[in-house]
């Protein structure tokens, strides 16, 4: 190494704590369930906490099955009322003021969302308030043009939806299910995640602000408890669930036997395939921001880098290199790349996972980071020498871990990169368009980035294949689910 | 002048393009509309239901990939075989009286016509480009689930089978069939025809048996991508439930259905972002 | 955790393996050296955009900015390349080069004034003793469309007349057209021509067009001996802008780590605002690290940026805004 490299006559620069005021969010102590266009009295409340200092933000409500009763009968009162025969024109104004309401306030959520869910505010600023606002416009416009969608001259709504969400996109994944409910005329009953309630119940005072007539959408805050009451409701006509594969397969056994509509976005072990011609900087880069955006709380996480063995070492050296440049700390830091893991049992989760690889045999490398000392918190960190049969490579971790095998043919690829049952989403990096089709044609996946990673856009659809769910969320797709088509 | 003894035939299973009896040797008596022995049928055990699903998954891929003109060819032509054999097809429907079986057999042929038609539509009405905010290409394939099982309506009516069988196939789909247990003959001999179809084999698998003895073992076995549970009855429920173990697409068929719901319920779409720049 | 700039800069230094001794290669012909042009990866623009866009919102801690200020000060290749030049206007910014605000003394001087070549005595007579460099556009600029013996003389010319820096461009045509020997063999005379200044390479990546272009010429421009690999001559419709300087500052790591060669990185033309440069040092800062933040290894070629900065500076000190008068024009 050059001595020169250690010395600069002008010194790094420094970036500014750049903070997010904490007051933007205007939290109440204490947060109802969102029932029939009116907010509850609280009770039997449970603390939810800012992932990133461990303290309680506020305190929210878990909704009781006699909650969850009255949610559905007004949502049911709200459909049969109103909703359903309104016509899709007054319909789609709803979703548009919802969704301008949502920018106005998106300073707001965005801190909200940080605090309560610890990704950082660059991310709840540019990616999820932005998002969820545009699915609301997108959906708008849909209310009156069903008959165009592709699933017959007047296709009819199913009812009553139940929808349930995690805790990785608080905000959006509300939007991903209200808004395609409502525009095709559904009322609904949405559950948020126990660990991040906050954003959906600033959204339920959008919706006050909004005029939606009471009962059209009912938030239930609670743990799985409620969730479960949700799905198992016979008032419920859909059930849309997002989340882990394990709970998909229970809500689907309910929802078989009840003969109800289901569709499910579940779990991912995502490849991001990486072939020599590919432009490496760039590749550099979708490798971070497929594994490490979020806290690498994705569904569809690049988690398992394929790379062609030519250039493995380069890449893995490149990477390195960068990750140690990722800013961890403060979610509402500006300059804040990697947030807060957002549970103390999704740390514990993580960290059984990587401890486990570092068992099996596979090579740990951690950013050198310097992690907060109070809060949920787990350094960005790859493995390599990682096998196919090693946990890190089958199992979804759903945190900063990313697990790194090689391929040689683009045959391999393929067949390491399908070799898990689940399918939500792959990468392909290579300057060779004819080739990247090939790939993403044999691929096992609903999506697949080609030369980019973790693009969202409300007029393309989401969804997995195989156990990672079924129903897409998005584009003129995501009407099907919530259509009797 | 003496009349000429018939030869019958001897019904056994369609598994990877070739017809063996059950491994299990087991057969049981199919019976006509007046209760007269008609055939005795293979009865098919778990072990074929593996190799059927083998067969079919070994088939996917193959017939995933093949163009979708091909595979219109393919299911016409199969269409084409079947319309010279009408009569004997209809002599093999057994129908309750008040059914036509020659209609219902004109009726099937028809709609296989209809589902070689759909092979090369479907991504077009289905899939798109999507006109997402960056600078992206973006567009969504339907693709097929993968191994798809289908229980054929009880009735036997051969429409109703071909259905059950049909969508799936025309979506790049590669089908494991369970016929009717009462009424399987016309079913069976329209997927012979495959045989001089070009159909490719182990695309449609065919098993004859008793389906509350395969039903659970086919909607549990976790390489079977999707269900179709039309003639899943009384045990429709039961099967859906098992098929969340692996988390199956179902399909349960609703008074009123466009025939379109069944073409979607085996696909799943993929959708494909490139970057758009120089 | 906030003050990470530091921490995360001297990790990205650690982590560059620069190997102690410089090694430039050696190409035997035009045909090795296009395999070796070839053999450089490609570049996603959209990435490339992607990337800058997220760098684009990080923001500064108010002590650093003020220092940041003084860097790109520091860094500003003060140019004047008009037909209309005269000895009087050099003078003046010479001045200004000096001492860009004399109200107050602890305003770092520009790093250079840039001049044609018939300039350069009467800019060398003004910045004697100053510690201001005289940089000078050589080599048929802004076109480079003239022999390359002309090219030669022109440089020698500035060379000779006090030049410690030679701004040189390419023949973009012979590059666009394959003739990447003959860029390369150019170069490699016109470094010859410079004697003891400093060279730096013009791309013109504006007539480039594509970033895959961009990467190289990069390389090429180091591979055949530059000291600075530079955007724009500042006289066609698009300079610097941020893609093509992550690109540029990529290629100079890599090429650091691969040769040992410092290479500096001058963005020239366009750029007029303190955030525009501001934005510029965060792409540096997190691209190659501290060790570039130095005008011996960045530089921006502009004019109108300096009096932006002095506003900038001066705001920062008194907290108001100023009005533009309050600095000289040049």
């Amino acid at each position: 190494m050059s001595d020169s490299f250690l010395t600069s006559p002008l010194g790094a620069l420094e970036y500014a704590p750049a903070p997010e005021s904490a007051s933007l969010a205007r939290l109440r102590d204490s947060y109802g369930l969102f029932i029939d266009g009116s907010f509850t009295e609280p009770h039997s409340v449970s603390d939810t906490v800012n992932p990133a200092t461990g303290e309680r933000l506020a305190l929210y409500t878990r909704a009781s099955s006699e909650d969850v009763d009255a949610a559905v009968r007004s949502a049911r009162r709200a459909y049969e009322m109103v909703w359903r025969d309104m016509p899709g024109s007054e319909r789609a104004k709803y979703l548009y003021r919802i969704a301008r309401l949502i920018q106005e306030r998106s300073r707001e959520l965005a801190v909200v969302e940080t605090l309560d869910n610890g990704k950082p505010i660059r991310e709840t600023r540019d990616v999820d308030i932005p998002l969820a606002a545009a699915h609301f416009f997108y959906y708008a416009g849909w209310a009156d043009k069903l008959g165009y969608a592709g699933f017959g001259p007047a296709p009819r709504p199913l009812g009553v939806a139940g929808q349930v969400i995690p805790w990785n996109f608080p905000l959006l994944m509300a939007a991903w299910k209200l808004a395609p409910a409502l525009a095709a005329g559904n009322t609904c009953v949405l559950k948020p995640a126990e660990t991040t309630p906050l954003s959906a119940l600033v959204l339920a005072d959008i919706l006050r602000q909004a005029e939606l007539p009471p009962g059209v959408v009912n938030i239930v805050t609670g743990d799985g408890v409620t969730g479960a009451d949700l799905v198992s409701h016979p008032g419920v006509d859909k059930i849309a669930f997002t989340g882990s594969t394990e709970v998909g397969r229970i809500i689907q056994r309910v929802a078989a036997r009840a003969g109800r509509h289901l569709t499910l976005e579940l779990g991912g072990k995502g490849a991001n395939i990486v072939f020599e011609d590919a432009p490496l900087d760039e590749v550099i880069e979708g490798i971070i921001d497929g594994i490490f955006f979020n806290q690498g709380h994705v569904c569809c996480a690049g988690s398992r880098l394929l790379v062609e063995e030519s250039m493995a070492d380069e890449v893995l050296r490149r990477l390195r290199r960068r990750m140690d440049q990722l800013r961890v700390g403060d979610p509402l830091d500006k300059n804040t790349d990697v947030g807060a893991i957002n549970s103390a049992a999704q740390l514990a989760k993580i960290t059984e996972l990587t401890e486990a690889g570092e068992r099996e045999g596979a090579e740990r490398y951690s950013a050198s980071c310097v992690l907060p000392d109070r809060g949920y918190w787990f350094a960005p960190t790859v493995f390599s020498n990682v096998s196919q049969t090693h946990r890190i490579a089958r199992e979804e971790i759903f945190g900063p871990v990313l697990s790194v095998l090689t391929f040689r043919t683009p045959d391999e690829a393929v067949a390491k990169a399908n070799n898990t049952p689940y399918g939500l989403a792959c990468g392909v990096w290579s300057e060779k368009g004819s080739r990247t089709l090939w790939v993403a044609e044999r691929l096992k996946a609903g999506v697949v980035w080609a030369n980019t990673y973790n693009q969202f856009d409300p007029t393309s659809p989401f969804g997995g294949v195989r156990e990672s769910g079924f129903g897409r969320e998005g584009g003129r797709q995501g009407l099907e689910a919530y259509l009797d088509v | 002048m003496s009349e000429r003894l018939d030869v019958k035939k001897t019904y056994k299973l369609l598994i990877k393009g070739q017809f063996p009896r059950s491994e299990s040797g087991r057969t049981y008596e199919v019976l006509d509309a007046r209760g007269a022995f008609l055939a005795n049928v293979a009865r098919a055990s778990r072990k074929d239901v593996r190799e059927a699903v083998l067969a079919a998954r070994g088939a996917q891929p193959g017939w995933s990939a093949a163009s979708a003109y091909l595979k219109g060819q393919i299911l016409y032509r199969w269409a084409e075989m079947a319309e010279s054999r009408r009569r004997d097809l209809a002599d093999l429907v057994i129908s309750p009286e008040t059914h036509d079986a020659e209609r219902d057999v004109a009726e099937a042929i028809d709609r296989l016509v209809w589902y070689a038609g759909w092979t090369d539509k479907v991504a077009q009405v289905y899939g798109g480009a999507n006109p997402v905010a960056g600078p992206y290409f973006n567009f969504s394939l339907p693709r097929p689930c993968g191994v798809v099982a289908s229980f054929a309506p009880p009735s036997g009516s051969l429409v109703g089978w071909v259905d059950s069988v049909a969508a799936a196939l025309c979506t790049g789909n590669t089908v494991l069939s369970l016929l009717s247990p009462s009424r399987p003959l016309a079913a069976f001999a329209l997927a012979e025809l495959t045989a001089t179809s070009d159909l490719p084999p182990g695309v449609l698998n065919v098993l004859t048996g008793d389906p509350g003895e395969l039903g659970e073992v086919i909607a549990r076995h976790e390489d079977v991508d999707g269900l179709d549970l039309t003639g899943g009855d009384e045990r429709g429920a039961d099967l859906a439930e098992w098929a969340a173990d692996s988390l199956k697409r179902t399909y349960r068929p609703h008074e009123g259905d466009d025939p379109t719901r069944r073409l979607r319920a085996f696909i799943d779409t993929t959708t494909v972002w490139h970057t758009v720049g120089y | 955790m906030s003050e990470l700039g530091l921490t995360s800069s001297s990790t990205l230094e650690r982590v560059i393996r620069v190997p102690s001794v410089e090694r430039r290669p050696q190409f035997a012909d035009e045909v090795q050296l296009r395999r070796a042009l070839d053999h450089l990866s490609g570049v996603d623009a959209v990435g490339v955009a992607h990337r800058v866009g997220k760098l684009a919102t990080r923001s500064l801690k108010t002590s650093t900015k003020m220092r940041a200020i003084d860097v790109a000060l520091s860094m500003i290749d003060l140019t004047t390349l008009e037909g209309a030049d005269t000895p009087g206007r050099v003078a003046s910014l010479c001045a200004k080069a000096r001492r860009p605000d004399p109200e107050d003394p602890t305003t770092p001087a520009a790093a250079a004034v840039c001049v044609y070549p018939d300039l350069v005595e009467d800019a060398r007579r003004h910045l004697v003793g100053s510690g201001v460099a005289v940089a000078s556009v050589a080599t048929a600029f802004p076109s480079g469309r003239a022999p390359l013996a002309v090219k030669l003389a022109d440089v020698a010319a500035a060379v000779e007349a006090g030049a410690d820096e030679i701004d040189m461009v390419i023949d973009r045509g012979a590059f666009l057209s394959g003739r990447v020997g003959q860029v390369f063999d150019d170069i490699v005379a016109v470094k010859a021509a410079c004697r003891d200044a400093h060279l730096k390479v013009i791309l013109e990546t504006g007539e480039l067009v594509t970033l895959d272009n961009v990467k190289r010429a990069s390389w090429l421009a180091m591979w055949a001996g530059a000291d600075f690999i530079k955007t724009s001559t500042g006289k066609v419709s698009v300079n610097a802008t941020p893609t093509v300087g992550l690109v540029m500052l990529e290629a100079v790591r890599d090429f650091a780590e691969e040769t040992g060669a410092l290479v500096g990185v001058k963005m020239a033309g366009g750029i007029r605002t303190t955030k525009d440069a501001l934005r510029y040092l965060v792409l540096v800062n997190e691209t190659v690290g501290g060790r570039w933040l130095s005008p011996d290894l960045f530089r921006f070629g502009a004019s109108s940026l300096m009096n932006d900065l002095l506003a900038q500076r001066r705001k920062q000190q008194i907290g108001a805004y100023v009005r533009p008068e309050r600095f000289s024009g040049d």
